[in-house]
This record gives C-alpha cells, structure tokens and sequence, in this order.
C-alpha cells in the first residue's frame, strides 16, 4: 500500500463511524477496527523491505517552488512507531468497544480517535517538515476533542483546554525551530536535512533553533516542566488515555527528538539541556506517582517519569543510548497500554479509581489481577519481563554519562528514580491487589467481558515474550528503528536477561530493595507528603493563564473597543509611526525632479479644493450641505485629472461623481438632515490633530515621491511599448484593463455584480421585515412640493436620452485607442437610464425596462468569460487577446480585437451594477397606498385641450 | 495674436469666476444658494477646458467638457429633487 494512503485512511476512515453507529455500537467498533487494520496490513507489507534497510519513500509534488511537497519515506523508526500507532490503536478501538458505556456517542469517539491516528501515523510518516508541522498541530486538535470527551465533566473540559493551550503553545514553538532548520538546510525535506549534521550544528541559529524545536518536544512529550498536563489530561475516558498517553501523543516529542538525533544530537548543548530535563523529569515523576491515590494518576506520572528516561537517554547523546532508548519505547509502550487499560477495567467495574479504597481484588478479579502484575513488575523492571531489560541497560548507559565532570550524580539520580519506580509499580499491584478483601467497595467487583481484557492481556504476552526472549521477540525491529535514529553503524549491545555482573546490577538491586523499603514506610511518608505545601501545577497554570487573556483583553479591548474613530486614530497612528521610523531611519534620495510651476487657473483650482475642504470641515454636520461640497470636491478632481493628462481617469470621475451624489440623496432621505454633536472639545481636538498629522504625512510623502525617481524601474516603459504590438490599441490605460490585467478586471466586474446583488438581497430582506412595514407607513413630509415628475424635467430628460447613449456607444468604441471604454461608457448609459427614473418615475422606468439588471449584470459576466474561454480554442491561456484589420466596403479599414468582446461585458456589468444599486435603493421610498400615476408628467398642457382640439 | 490675448483675457474671466462662485459657497444664506454656486462652477469648469484646449491646441479636453456638460447638471437636478421632495426617484 503506498504510503500516502496508510496516512490517508485513517482521516478517510473517520467518516465511516458516524455513518456505521446507525447500526449499532458492535458495526460501528468493527468498521473502525476495520479502518486501522487495513492501515497496520499495508504498513506491515512493507516491513520485511524495511527490515533489510530499504527506505520506502512516496511523493507527490504540490508546490515546488514553495518547498511544498507531500511527500512520505518509512524507515526503521517509522515503522516502529507507525506499528506501535495502529496496532495498539487497534487493540483500543477493541477496549473501547466494551468500555464505552451505553450513554456515550461512540461514533463521535471513534471518529476522534481515527483523526488523532491519522495525523499520529502523518507524524510519523512525513519527510517534509512543513506537512509534519500540520499534523503535529492537528494531533493537538484532535487530543483536545479526546481528552474533551466527556463533555459535561468539567475536569475533562479544563484538561482538555490545559493540553491544548501546553501543546499548542510547543508546537509554536517547533513551527519557528523547524523553519529555521529547513532554512539553515535549504531544503524541508526530512530525508535531506538528516544528511546535513555539520551544517546544521556550525550554524549560529543552531542554537535558537534546537530550543524551539525542544520546547515543541518536551510540551508534546509533558517534560518537565511542562509536565502538569498529562496527569489533568487523565479526565479523559480510559480508552484514550491508553492511547495517547501510553504509545501515542506523548511519544511523538521523543519522536521528533528520535528523528532529528543524527543531526542535533552530540553537542554539549543537547546533552545539557536534552539529557538533564530528561533526568529531572525522571525523578520528580517517579516521587510523585508513588503519592497518588487515583490509579490513572498514578500511571500518569510513571508515564511522565518514562518518558523522562527516554528523553534522558535520548539526551545521552551516544547510540548506545539511543538503542536502549528505542527498546524501551517499546517496553514502555506495551506494559504502559496494558496497566491503563487494566485501570480502566478495575474502575469500570469498582466505580473507584481510588487506590485508598481498593485492595484484596486478588480474587475478586483474578484475571485482571494477572495482566497487572506482569505489567506493573515489568514497570518495576523485575527480570523475566521486559522493562527490566531496558532498565538495566539505561542503568548501564548512565553509568558511562558524566554531568559536568561528575560522574557519579546522573547515575545516582537514575537509581533513585528507578528506586522510586519500583515503589509506585509495587503499591499499585499491592495496595489494589493484595491485602484482605474489604466490603465497602462501591460497586461488586468481578472480572470484565472477555473483550475488554484480551487487548491487555495480549499485551501482557507480549511483555512477558519480550521479557524472556528479547533478541528473538523485536531484535530485528530495535536494530532497524536504532539504525534509523544513529543514522550510522550500531554499537555493541546485547538484548539478553544476564549480561553478568556489573555496575548496572547492583544499582538495579539496590533500586528493588529500596523501591520495597520505601513501599513498607509508606503510610507515614504519605502523611508527610500531604503535609507539605507543594506548589499546585493547576494553580499556576489557571493563573498564568487569567493573567495573558487579560493582558490580551487588555491591548485588544483597548485599541478595539468598537468605535470606527478609535480605530481610525489607532491605524493613522501606527501607520504615521512606521511611516516616520522608516523615513527618518532610512537613507532618502534626494529630490531628482525639479517641482513645476503653477499656473494662475490651476492656483485657482487649488483654492476651490482647499476653501471646499475646510468648509466641508467647518459645515459638516448639514449632511446635505457637506454633499454640495463634496460634488465641488469632486469637480475639482475631476477636471484636475483632465488637466493632468489622465483623460480616462478624468472621464470615469466625473460620471461616478453623479452616480455618487445620487445614490448618496437616496440615502441621506432615510438619514436625519444634521449630525449631532457627541464628542468634547478635547476629543475633537485630538482626533483634529490625528487628522492633521495623517494629512501632512500621506501630503509629503505624495510630494517626496513626485520629486524623486522610483527606486526599481517603472513598468510602464513596458506597458507603452506593448499596448499597440500586444494589445492592438493605442490607449494604453485601456489596453491595460481589459488585457495586460485582464485577468483583475473579470475579477472586479464580478465583484461589482456581487455587490450589487448584495444591496439587492438586503433591500428584500429589510422591505420584508417590519422595519419595511413601518418605512411603508411613514408620514408624508407637509412641505414637500406637490410637483413629482415636472414637465420639463420629462421633457428635458427624455430628449437628452437618445444623445447620452448616443455618446455612450461613441465613448465605447474609441475606448480601445482613444480615451473611453466599456467602464465609461457602462456609467454614462447608466447615468441616462437614472435620468428617467427621476425624472419620469420609478414605474414609468421600471415598464420600460424589458431586462432585468440582474440578466445584464449576469450576461456582462458571461460575455467577459465567454471571451477568456475562447482563446482555449486557439491553445492559449486563458484572455489571451487577438486583434485584426477588417474592411466593410462603404466605410474605411477598421479594427477589431477580441478584448473589445471583453470590454462588452465590462460595460453590461457596470450598467446593470449601477442601476440595480440605485433601483434597490430608490425602493425603500415607496409608500403603502401610492398609486403609479397615469401620466408620466404631473402637467400635461395636451391633456386639458377640449378633444375636438386634439382630432384637428 | 489677438487670439491669444482673446484666450488668456477669457481665462482670466473665468478663472475669477470661479473665485466669486467660491465666496458664494462660503457666504451663502442657505444650501440652495449653495447649490447654484456649484452649478455654476460646473459650467465655468466646462469653458475653461474648452479654452484649455484651445491654448493647447488639442482636442483631448473635448470629451471631458462634453461629459461634464452632459452629466453634469444632473447632479443639481438631484440636489434640487431631494430638497423639494426628499426623495429623487418616485
């Protein structure tokens, strides 16, 4: 099976539960069982390839040129993991099965759980960071929906919001550490950044980069001291908790720290800081673990302390130890699932997790009893099963380990923890097991369903074959996975039970002996333990968190708190300051133009604008008034554009300015006619001299550029020289629009149309809703003048009507070599259209109307796609233009260009964007009970002439 | 040569009507004073880029003074609708 369909058929599986749960809890567990076995099959076909040393690989090219492949390779340590993933994925789809109870929404479990295996087997799989980063980040998600499972335990919520805040957190981290290594390579191919040790560890951001990665790490993997998740994460049902915290999620820190060993590890800063957060967290997880009480928890800090031990041996730095640290991976993977499930059971069928409250199960639930005490004398590394294995040879490993030059501290600190290891693993077999049997238990404990203990149990097999025949059981696999993390030759090791007399022996006996002393005193030392005052991880977790969402609150509330003029001032502001920073930081050229004289009449103009402004400022709150002087404003710019050789530009701005005002009339009739003072005097004079600020720096800025030349070379040297040969028109202005940037302008007339659909829409919406019925009822103005459609208006318009399309089809056609266009022309057919609605009456327009806007608006659309579309005909991308010369014998040689088809449905779209807007708009004036007039015009001098005047 | 002295004596007379529709903006006792004076501006606006372009010796002003011409009073009719009824399409 390729590998992208392994990582592929968990997230493809995660939709069958939530169809298959209609068919019952059994259907739905073997439809999910189903999924990962066919995964863990199609993995499995290719371990004997793996086994001999092949690496399988799989890519797919996505963006190149971004460094964006999918691409997937399984190596030893990949098939390591991605067989610890499905298998034991397998057996807790089996568990959950039986230990879901009928209450639970077992689809949406398993669909969880199928997500979080796809983005773990995605992990574990990926050869490019950048896919690596998303499942990572998506391994955090779906933990969060299975830790959040229980969704009406508040501790299940907390803890799942803990992981995911802790989590996150760390793979924002990782997201920073892996891009600066991908940088450092060149490449975000794993497989290429794995063959670049040298380079990597010379780099000066090696450091930066090992930091962030490792906090992306030692979060995921709860290392001290980010350690405080895991144990609240134990809210989750059992099923989960067996999966990420025992194979899973937290393995995939140590994986990513596995993977990334050839090239980060050796150097003393790895060892520093790798190995001693390892140690620590080894420590401090086994000593808090023996003063548990709840079961889960107490699994929850062995799990915290092993994978210290691992991260510790990870953090060695030599193969050696990074052999013993893939063994017992797989130790701790196999004795941790099956102690959590066997938790689970014990607290399924006991309703109590709680070790004070249990003892003397022994033959209550002999079965259950069986799988613990392998597993947990496994925990202990008691010989014959195979935690001892791997214990002895960390042992044996920190032992060669020199802190600083000491070289007896981290054996030491490994000795205790493993003494403290054995302590826990003890009371839990004992203090749940053993001791006489008692009659206050909350529910009558017996053994579960067979279902719910063959999958422990299998793995109790499993530790006790590992235990006594290690080489045989999973040599190959610790060989090839080692291989994969040295990335050289092995060392010398041996998976065997006796390997002789030898410091790691006696350390690994006083350890048992110790771990039983310690067992034995442990009621006081529990009291004493209760005692102390021990700073509580939660409490300073919900702290820290309280006080970042109120600084956060904080900064956003303040610079968002909802009012427009605040974020004006905010923007202008910061805008100004960058601005500042990078004109007075940076070098200017000097002004390379000399500044133009100015004219008498252009002076003049000059004026017009500023006096226009400033009594726009001293007259705004007349909104009527402040209109009036926008349309000088608008003049005035209008007529500079023409002044300024910007033909097209002047043309589009004087008819948007009339489309402008009117639409801004129909508005303002809903609006009251003044503004109302709300803000003080101090306010207006700050925002006054925001403004201020703002205008003076975009004015200089505007005048700086005008004086000097551009840095890089201007485009539109090229845009000259083109627009004729290329685009077969002379006005390069509209060459550009409907060819160079074709591709914009189809965009923008859609976006025109959809705005003008939208305006449509919300005047449907609000004329249907009672705001509608009470628009209908309001009262009639009693100074309204009583002429509605005056005859010379009618008259006027009526004959300009002809002349004004007229001018529209003239504006058209030049557009292509003269100023004009479809946009132009589109406005000024709009602007005649308009004409009559005001003047002749809503009705009277809309009954001469045959189309619909929205059918012009749609066919201007389609007119400019049909005419990209059609240069695919000729084998050329999409808007590819093509122009020609034609003669019609009675007129002269013309040209025709398909951009002027494009430039058609330019001008469709303008006008039916336009006129739907206004039409929508003018609809929110109509009265309940007005009539249509007969008559387009009030006055009709024709109507009051006596009929025989008519027939003569 | 009286031609040009025509063209910059008419320019001049425009140009200072401007000024003098500018003072009626400012100094006008209601908005439909207010209104007049921009209508006039608009058609002072059209003469000089007719005059413009005859300076220049180019018909390129020509389609702007058109439009304006053409569309431009459209707006005071607007302006002069919503003041006698409030609402400019019925």
């Amino acid at each position: 099976m390729s590998l992208i369909l392994i990582a592929a058929l968990p997230f493809l599986g995660a939709l069958l539960p939530g169809l298959m749960i209609r068919s019952g809890r059994t259907a739905c567990a073997w439809a999910t069982a189903s999924v990962t076995l066919t995964a863990l099959i199609g993995l499995l076909v290719h371990a004997p390839a793996v086994m001999r040393g092949e690496v399988i690989q799989y890519q797919l090219e996505w963006m190149p040129l971004l460094g964006l492949n999918a691409n997937f390779f399984l190596d030893g340590l990949g098939l390591l993991f991605a067989g610890l993933i499905l298998g034991i994925g397998l057996l807790i789809i089996i568990y959950a099965r039986f230990y879901l109870s009928r209450q639970d929404p077992m689809g949406q479990f398993y669909t969880y759980l199928l997500l979080f295996q796809g983005a773990m087997v995605g992990i574990v799989l990926s050869d490019n960071v950048l896919m690596l980063l998303i499942f990572w980040e998506l391994t955090s998600l779906s933990s969060f929906l299975l830790i959040g499972y229980w969704k009406h335990l508040p501790e299940g919520r907390q803890g799942a919001r803990m992981a995911l805040a802790v989590t996150g957190m760390g793979g924002l981290a990782l997201i920073g550490g892996m891009l600066i290594l991908g940088n450092i390579v060149g490449s975000y191919d794993l497989t290429v950044i794995l063959q670049n040790k040298e380079l990597i560890q010379a780099s000066p951001l090696y450091l930066p980069a090992l930091i962030l990665i490792l906090l992306g790490c030692f979060t995921k993997s709860a290392q001290f001291p980010f350690h405080f998740w895991l144990p609240h994460a134990m809210a989750a049902p059992t099923p989960v908790s067996a999966y990420l915290h025992s194979a899973t999620m937290v393995k995939a820190g140590l994986f990513l720290m596995a993977r990334l060993w050839p090239v980060l590890a050796g150097t003393p800063e790895w060892f520093y800081i790798v190995a001693t957060t390892g140690l620590i967290t080894m420590v401090l997880g086994a000593v808090i673990a023996l003063f548990k009480d709840d079961l889960k928890a107490l699994l929850a800090f062995s799990t915290v302390s092993h994978l210290g031990l691992i991260t510790m041996l990870l953090g060695f730095g030599t193969p050696f130890a990074a052999v013993v640290a893939v063994f017992h991976i797989i130790n701790h993977a196999t004795f941790k699932a099956a102690l959590f499930m066997s938790a689970g059971i014990v607290d399924h069928e006991t309703h109590t997790r709680d070790i004070k409250r249990l003892g003397g199960l022994r033959h209550l639930m002999p079965v259950t009893f069986t799988i613990v005490m392998v597993a947990g004398l496994s925990m202990a590394g008691i010989p014959l099963f195979n935690g001892f294995l791997s214990k002895e040879m960390m042992l044996d490993a920190a032992t060669e380990a020199a802190w600083n030059g000491n070289h007896w501290l981290v054996p030491a600190l490994a000795t205790l923890g493993a003494l403290f290891s054995v302590a826990y693993s003890f009371r839990l077999i004992v203090h749940t097991f053993l001791g006489p049997k008692r009659d206050d238990y909350p529910a009558k404990p017996h053994d579960p369903g067979f279902g719910m203990w063959a999958p422990p149990a299998l793995l109790a097999v499993l530790v006790v074959l590992i235990g006594i025949m290690p080489a045989l059981m999973v040599g190959p696999l610790v060989a090839t996975a080692s291989g994969a993390v040295i990335g050289g030759d092995l060392p010398y090791y041996s998976l065997k039970i006796w390997h002789g007399v030898n410091a790691a022996l006696f350390m690994s006996i006083a350890a048992v002996v110790g771990g039983l002393v310690l067992l034995a005193m442990h009621r006081p030392l529990d009291a004493a333990w209760i005692r102390a005052r021990r700073p509580e991880a939660k409490a300073i977790f919900d702290a820290l968190m309280r006080a970042v969402t109120g600084a956060a609150n904080a900064l956003t509330d303040g610079l968002h708190n909802g009012a427009m003029t605040r974020y004006a001032a905010v923007f202008t502001l910061a805008v100004i300051a960058a601005g500042s920073a990078a004109w007075f930081g940076g070098t200017n050229p000097a002004p390379a133009r000399e500044a133009l004289a100015i004219g008498p009449v252009p002076l003049i103009g000059w004026i017009l604008l500023m006096v226009a402004t400033v009594c726009m400022v001293a007259y705004h709150r007349n909104r009527l008034l402040s209109l009036v002087l926008m349309g000088i404003v608008g003049l005035i710019v209008s007529v500079a554009f023409a002044y300024m050789s910007a033909p097209d530009l002047a043309l589009t701005q004087i008819s948007v300015e009339v489309v402008t005002i009117i639409l801004l009339l129909l508005a303002l009739n809903f609006l009251p006619k003044h503004s109302p003072v709300e803000s003080s005097n101090a306010r207006r004079f700050r925002d006054g001299t925001i403004a201020v600020l703002g205008g003076l720096a975009v004015g200089g800025l505007s005048l700086a550029m005008l004086l000097s030349d551009f840095s890089q070379e201007s485009i539109s040297a090229f845009h000259l020289a083109n627009s004729k040969p290329g685009g077969g028109g002379t006005n390069v202005v509209n060459v550009i629009l409907v060819d160079f940037r074709g591709f914009d302008t189809f965009g923008e007339i859609i976006v025109l149309g959809i705005a003008a659909l939208v305006i449509f829409a919300m005047t449907e919406s609000v004329l249907g809703s009672p705001v509608g019925a009470w628009l209908k009822q309001r009262p009639i103005n009693p100074l309204e003048a009583g002429d509605r459609h005056p005859l010379m208006m009618v008259v006027a318009t009526r004959v300009m009507m002809p002349i004004a399309l007229m001018v529209g089809v003239f504006i058209f056609l030049r557009g292509h070599n003269e100023p004009g266009g479809g946009f132009i022309a589109g406005l000024i057919v709009a602007i005649a259209l308009v004409m009559q609605y005001m003047a002749s009456g809503f009705d009277w327009a809309t009954a001469r109307q045959r189309y619909p806007y929205h059918m012009i608006i749609a066919l201007g659309v389609f007119a400019a796609a049909f005419t990209g579309i059609g240069s695919w005909f000729a084998d050329r991308p999409f808007l590819t233009s093509n122009y020609g010369y034609f003669q019609i014998p009675p007129m002269g040689e013309f040209e025709l260009a398909t951009a002027m088809a494009f430039d058609v449905g330019v001008f469709l779209c303008v006008v039916g964007a336009v006129m739907l807007g206004l039409e929508s708009l003018s609809r929110f004036a109509h009265r309940a009970g007005d009539r249509p007039s007969p008559y387009p015009m009030d006055i009709d001098p024709s109507r009051d002439l006596p009929q025989e005047a008519k027939d003569a | 040569m009286i031609l040009t002295y025509a063209l910059i004596f008419t320019t001049g007379c425009f140009a200072l009507a401007l000024l003098m529709n500018l003072w009626r903006v400012v100094s006008a006792p209601g908005v439909p004073d207010r209104i007049l004076a921009l209508d006039t501006m608009v058609i002072n606006f059209i003469a000089i880029l007719v005059l413009y372009g005859i300076i220049e010796g180019t018909a390129v002003y020509f389609e702007a003074s058109i439009l304006i011409a053409m569309v431009g009073f459209i707006s005071t009719v607007a302006y002069a609708r919503f003041m006698l009824r409030g609402n400019i399409i019925e």
